[in-house]
């Protein structure tokens, strides 16, 4: 297929056809990660520029390697040290960044609707790395990833997302995307952190309790409690959280025998996953971390023009 | 000087409904007659077949954004949008730099309206020192520059105490307050309705309690300290139907709501569209429908717009960066006419929302009257027009209501028997 999506965004702008095709590209791409020499010329000559205006290892080290081994030029930029802590707008550090002609931008924001909002003033692609409470859908698309590559399907999985639905954005890209490729969400967590109307907005079904949702799962995605942001009134006590939503061996007894385990990490160990749990043989929370680089160079390959280099190798 | 407005269909409710001719002298009203029935000689004759000659709208709620902000919008500019939405008269919120906190500014807000000889400009001094909620103003002062009214708007005042006091001293000058009614605990940092929308956008809601919960508060002190009070753009169901239930039981509680909290729901942010961010925010439809009902019902006394200039460059950020706040002076006519146009209210009950009880609440009449000062709005209430916020007269251009068709709008405005705006 041709993919034409200027931008990614968020999950609920891409068909099951393009998410289709972006897992199989960044299926392709994973064997080059395996190789002795993990770097293709694919996409030599282009400039990637991350702009992480917000605090991340993981995901930006993800998106820079995978820009690195498709030979791209990968200029990483901060909010601190760049123009922006000086006081610049938005709009004119993007604009500036545009004068320098970026054949894709990745960006990073703590304001949901931050990546539209550049995108909208930017002819090069811009990709998603988190806006705020709003998308990260390259966490998603690696969730899927993951999930496909265990399971060999999206379609019909029942998949449990715990924790604090409110404030995530990987669960909200998640449970966009899995539900247009055919999968039954449910989630759960503490009222406080369950937003109003997801029910309808997301087609999720809300249970209260976590064993409920657990139950019969194929696939349980557990999500970081944001512990600085708290502020002490979403729930009472780390102690409380753990026993009452945690993620424990007994608790996962109640999901499908081969049901999978996803967190998008950083973990807290002990809060709203035990470790055995972590790093029990259900967990694919490193595979999570590996696919993430694939998913990665698959999206600056389908944005960046790299097609009529594909074959070079 | 002699000016005849001939031929237009009069619309001052409780006083006059038809055809007539109006006759204005030295700035005031000197004789409504039948058509053709007064031969005498007038030095100015403004035709108004098929216009509808209505006391001058009032609009309660506007930022004039001068002293501190003039690069939003002037006293001129403010008058002169108003004049051009057919308001004679506006209110204006004290949150300038510096706050209209004390006498020298009221005195300075109305000398500059003075010198712009447009619409009446009426300052509302704010009830505590600086908006902060801990000190008392001097009243008194304010009352004689010309203050006639007291709020601290957009920065609600968080103490109950300082509410009661300050209503028990408003009462010692015949001064009322004016209450922006929002819990801020419970705004808890949110940008929007709490809603599916906001749940969409993972953008941090504003639930509709923050405001009835206040608004509640408000009345009790009202009822308990025997004052009047006044709540500012009022957006949910659950405040109209409290502020129902204190009318009925006689607590001195009159309210406003916006056009856009009938016009608009909070589906109107779409993607992130700051020109939608205001505060109260945009609510939901069965929301907007019970602000319809509450000013059909009089529950809801006026249409205030809330009129909030800012520049583009303060809107085109994130939207959770973006200031809050909508210009409204306008499109106030136009879009409230389509209440009229939908049947949900009759030209009459728009007027009376629009220009007398406005007037009632300041505490004046504003009737077509002989003797009365002849604040006139002549409105062409058939006239298809399309919103184009470059034409506005504000300096500002935050509508979310651009490329809007619109049934009816102000075609003059007479301010003291001067054509202040002739379209």
């Amino acid at each position: 297929m041709h993919f034409t999506q200027k931008d990614i965004l968020d999950m609920a702008s891409l068909s099951a056809e393009e998410i289709t095709h972006i897992l199989d590209t960044a299926q392709g791409m994973k064997e080059i990660s395996l190789r002795p020499v993990k770097k293709v010329p694919t996409l030599r000559g282009k400039t990637l520029i991350l702009f992480f205006h917000e605090a991340s290892t993981r995901t930006k080290t993800s998106f820079d390697i995978a820009g690195k081994r498709l030979s791209a030029d990968v200029i990483a930029l901060a909010k601190s040290g760049s123009s922006m802590a000086k006081g610049e707008s938005l709009l004119d550090t993007v604009k500036t960044l545009e004068a320098m002609h970026p054949d894709v931008v990745v960006m990073r924001h703590g304001t949901s609707g931050a990546a539209q909002y550049i995108a909208g003033h930017l002819k090069s692609p811009v990709i998603n790395a988190g806006d705020g409470k709003h998308a990260h859908p390259t966490q998603a698309l690696l969730d899927m990833m993951t999930i496909r590559e265990r399971k060999g399907r999206l379609a019909g999985l029942k998949v449990a997302i715990i924790g604090d639905i409110a404030h995530s954005r990987v669960a909200r890209s998640n449970m966009e995307g899995l539900i247009r490729m055919g999968a039954e969400v449910r989630v759960a967590g503490p009222p406080t952190m369950i937003p109003k109307g997801v029910e309808e907005v997301y087609g999720v079904k809300v249970f209260s309790a976590v064993e409920g949702a657990l139950e019969g799962a194929d696939v349980v995605m557990m999500l970081r409690i944001q512990k600085e942001r708290m502020e002490n009134i979403l729930f009472a006590s780390e102690r409380e959280y753990a026993r009452t939503f945690g993620l424990s061996t007994g608790r996962l007894a109640l999901a499908h025998p081969d049901a999978l385990v996803l967190h998008p990490g950083p973990m807290n160990r002990g809060v709203e996953i035990t470790d055995e749990v972590a790093d029990g043989h259900h967990s694919v929370i490193l595979d999570q971390v590996e696919n993430g680089v694939a998913l990665r160079m698959a999206l600056f390959y389908l944005l960046a023009g790299g097609m009529r280099h594909a074959d070079e190798d | 000087m002699q000016m005849k407005i001939e031929n237009g269909h009069v619309l001052d409710p409780g006083n006059m409904d038809g055809i007539r001719d109006i006759w204005i002298h030295d700035g005031r009203i000197a004789a409504v007659t039948e058509p053709g029935e007064c031969r005498d000689r007038a030095d100015e004759i403004f035709d108004a077949t098929g216009l509808v000659v209505t006391p001058g709208l009032i609009d309660m709620h506007v930022h004039l954004r001068e002293p501190g902000q003039e690069y939003k919008e002037t006293i001129e500019t403010g008058c002169r949008a108003a004049v051009r939405g057919g308001f004679t008269a506006v209110c204006c919120m004290p949150n300038t730099r510096p706050v209209n906190d004390h006498a020298g500014v009221t005195a300075w807000i109305i000398a500059q309206a003075k010198k712009a000889g447009l619409a009446r400009v009426y300052p509302v001094a704010a009830i505590s020192r600086g908006l902060e909620g801990s000190q008392l103003n001097e009243y008194a002062d304010l009352k004689s520059a010309g203050a006639i009214a007291l709020s601290d708007d957009g920065m609600p005042v968080n103490s109950g105490q300082m509410m009661r006091r300050a209503m028990e001293y408003a009462k010692a000058f015949d001064l009322f307050l004016i209450s922006h009614c929002e819990d801020l605990s419970l705004v808890a940092g949110g940008v929007m309705n709490e809603g599916e929308t906001a749940t969409r956008l993972g953008l941090g809601g504003i639930p509709n309690i923050s405001e009835y919960l206040m608004v509640q508060r408000e009345i009790g002190l009202a009822e308990w300290t025997g004052s009047r009070i006044h709540i500012a753009h009022v957006s949910t169901r659950e405040s109209v139907q409290a502020i129902r239930e204190a009318k009925a039981r006689g607590v001195q509680v009159t309210a406003e709501t916006a056009p856009h909290y009938f016009s608009l729901t909070d589906e109107a942010v779409g993607r992130y569209n700051t020109a939608a961010k205001m505060n109260p925010p945009l609510r939901s439809e069965a929301d907007r429908r019970a602000i319809i009902d509450g000013l059909a019902d009089g529950t809801l006394d006026c249409i205030a717009t809330d009129h909030a200039p800012h520049a583009s460059m303060e809107k085109n950020v994130p939207f959770d960066e973006a200031p809050n706040g909508i210009i409204g002076l306008e499109t106030s006519l136009g879009l409230s006419l389509k209440l009229v146009h939908d049947g949900f209210l009759s030209l009459k009950d728009l007027i009376r929302v629009m220009s007398k009880n406005p007037a009632r609440i300041l505490g004046f009449t504003n009737d077509l009257t002989p003797g009365a000062l002849a604040d006139l709005t002549l409105m062409d209430t058939a006239a298809f027009w399309e919103v184009d916020p470059s034409a506005f007269a504000s300096l500002s251009r935050n509508t979310p209501f651009g490329g809007w068709q619109l049934h009816g709008q102000a075609v003059a405005t007479i301010v003291e028997g001067r054509v202040v705006f002739r379209k």
